[in-house]
């Protein structure tokens, strides 16, 4: 197992803001359980366009769970353009670093916030600069079942 | 701590390290010295040879000492490759081996050599009529492991071997899993060649043994001094051979009473896991298993996650996820026995030792129960599972 920080392993123990929003302003999965990570982040994005929460809920091994956790954490209170610069660089510098071979579990963060915030946008109906579609969503590959 | 991870290795016995001690500071000369003073190490590493010969019925001078598993896995298929190189270049083995084999006969591959790889049953059974059906004018070699190190599955390789053997083929175990866990006999069970590792049953790290039937030629792999019959060169680990032969022998000694305790306990962990937990699978055969492994399937929960907090609650496990073994594919046997990728890396394979008690297994159900619990809590896909059923 790689050895992880004292912020991953408390954020992995304790994480921040598990669960599901009702009636989310934007909600983005991403990942696929054939990789073994899938992340799903909620967003209560209020009327001035600011993140009033965040929430998630992720399979995955240690490090997907900590950078959802971190994630949540740093775009809570921000705008929606400030939260477009929730990096994965910024995820795992929050998070004291990673081991290289999980540093794709942060790219999956920055990918879950801006899932969320594309479907935010395509809700309300709106264009955010900078964002792009992203790119991986669980919904193409469906799970199967037995 | 509670250690369920015995194969990946064992805790050294006391005996076993008594045995070794001698050895290290006293009489630390070396085997192929000719004073006196040698004697004794020399003496202790025949004497090694023949308590691991009686546990797998050969004969002391068919066992060859090499430093573990894995090298005498390569040894035994590059010998045969080459010194069978005018029969032919086929070798049969299947797709659940360890690696040791796999990479050795990708290896191979490259050398112009052409391996067939075997599938398995669900339950990761070998049949033996697919291996004979297997068979060319050009095989060499087949290659079937006794016991899978992940499943646990105990394969029919007695009679794997007298296929080999009506067709004047050579038959190659990797036996790691299996020596001193369950009974083995090299000629009963038709075995020309077999792999085993000191430190899976309680021997120390870093020796293990090629037996190599009598009349069968073998080809050096180490070249480089005339240790071991001239076929396997480098200074004897003295200690380490005298460990690995005390642990055959404790274990020839034990081998019916260990394997049954653990037995024992081994389906109480999974009756109680596959009652209490729900989305649960067991893999590998339900009878034909190693004594002391258990391996479950956990759906919409992750390999690595569950790793961590059995570990934060002081229990070693361990898990095919691709996380575990550092790339983004799970583990090459759960695959061949079917499983999609998603379930294959929710996998938890438990191991237990003769030293394993009912309270350990009760303590680690009861804490696997509120950890599944927990992270399918987290899981998005038991989100969507839960939704879709609701």
């Amino acid at each position: 197992m790689p050895a992880y920080s004292e912020k991953v392993m408390d954020h992995f123990t304790h994480p921040r803001n598990v669960g599901e929003i009702e009636d989310p302003s934007g909600v983005g999965t991403v990942g696929n359980a054939k990789c073994g990570d899938i992340m799903r982040m909620y967003l209560d994005i209020d009327e001035n366009g600011i993140i009033q929460e965040a929430k998630f809920k992720t399979f995955g091994c240690g490090a997907a769970i900590a950078t959802s956790s971190m994630a949540t954490e740093l775009v809570r209170g921000k705008t929606v353009q400030e939260a477009l610069e929730v990096t994965n660089k910024a995820v795992m510098e929050a998070l004291d670093g990673l081991p290289p071979v999980k540093v794709h579990c942060s790219l999956l963060a920055e990918e879950a916030i801006h899932a969320a915030l594309w479907d935010y946008a395509e809700r309300n109906h709106i264009e955010i600069q900078g964002l792009e579609k992203p790119k991986a969503d669980i919904s193409e590959e469906p799970i199967g079942d037995d | 701590m509670i250690y369920l991870d015995n194969a990946a290795t064992t805790r050294v016995r006391p005996e076993v390290y008594d045995a070794m001690k001698p050895y290290f500071c006293e009489n630390f000369g070396n085997p192929s010295s000719v004073y006196q003073f040698a004697g004794e190490s020399l003496q202790a590493v025949d004497r090694a040879r023949e308590q691991i010969a009686a546990l797998l019925g050969a004969e002391a001078r068919e066992i060859y000492f090499t430093a573990g598993g894995s090298e005498s896995d390569n040894w035994a298929l590059k010998a045969v490759a080459e010194t069978c190189a005018k029969k032919g270049k086929h070798i049969i083995t299947s797709k659940i081996e360890h690696h040791a084999i796999l990479h050795t006969c990708e290896w191979l591959e490259k050398q112009g050599c052409e391996v067939t790889y075997l599938d398995v049953d669900e339950n990761g059974l070998v049949s033996p009529e697919a291996v004979e059906a297997a068979i060319r004018p050009d095989t060499i070699l087949i290659s079937i492991m006794t016991a899978n190190n992940e499943i646990g599955t105990v394969e029919p390789i007695s009679e794997i071997g007298a296929i080999a053997h009506r067709h004047g083929i050579l038959f190659h175990t990797d036996a790691v899993q299996a020596v001193g866990h369950i009974p083995l006999d090299v000629r009963a069970m038709n075995i020309d060649l077999l792999s085993a590792s000191g430190h899976k049953f309680h021997g120390p790290k870093g020796v293990g043994i090629l037996y190599c039937r009598r009349g069968v030629k073998l080809t050096p792999l180490i070249h480089g001094g005339a240790q071991e019959r001239n076929r396997r060169a480098g200074t004897h680990n003295v200690p380490g051979i005298v460990g690995m032969g005390k642990a055959a022998e404790l274990a020839g000694e034990h081998l019916e009473e260990w394997g049954q305790c653990q037995a024992s306990l081994r389906d109480h962990l999974i009756e109680r896991v596959l009652a209490e937990i729900p989305y649960v699978r067991l893999n590998g055969d339900p009878q034909k298993r190693l004594p002391g492994n258990a391996n479950f399937c956990f759906r919409y929960v992750e390999g690595e996650s569950l790793l961590i907090m059995l570990d934060q609650r002081g229990i070693c496990g361990s898990s095919g996820s691709a996380c575990t073994s550092g790339s983004l594919d799970p583990s090459h046997v759960l695959l061949a026995i079917g499983l999609p990728h998603e379930i294959a890396h929710g996998s938890l394979r438990l191991t237990l030792s003769e030293d394993t008690t009912r309270e350990e297994i009760d303590y680690v159900v009861d804490e696997l129960k509120k950890i599944i619990e927990r992270l399918r809590s987290m899981s998005p896909l038991y989100e969507d599972f839960l939704r879709k059923n609701a």
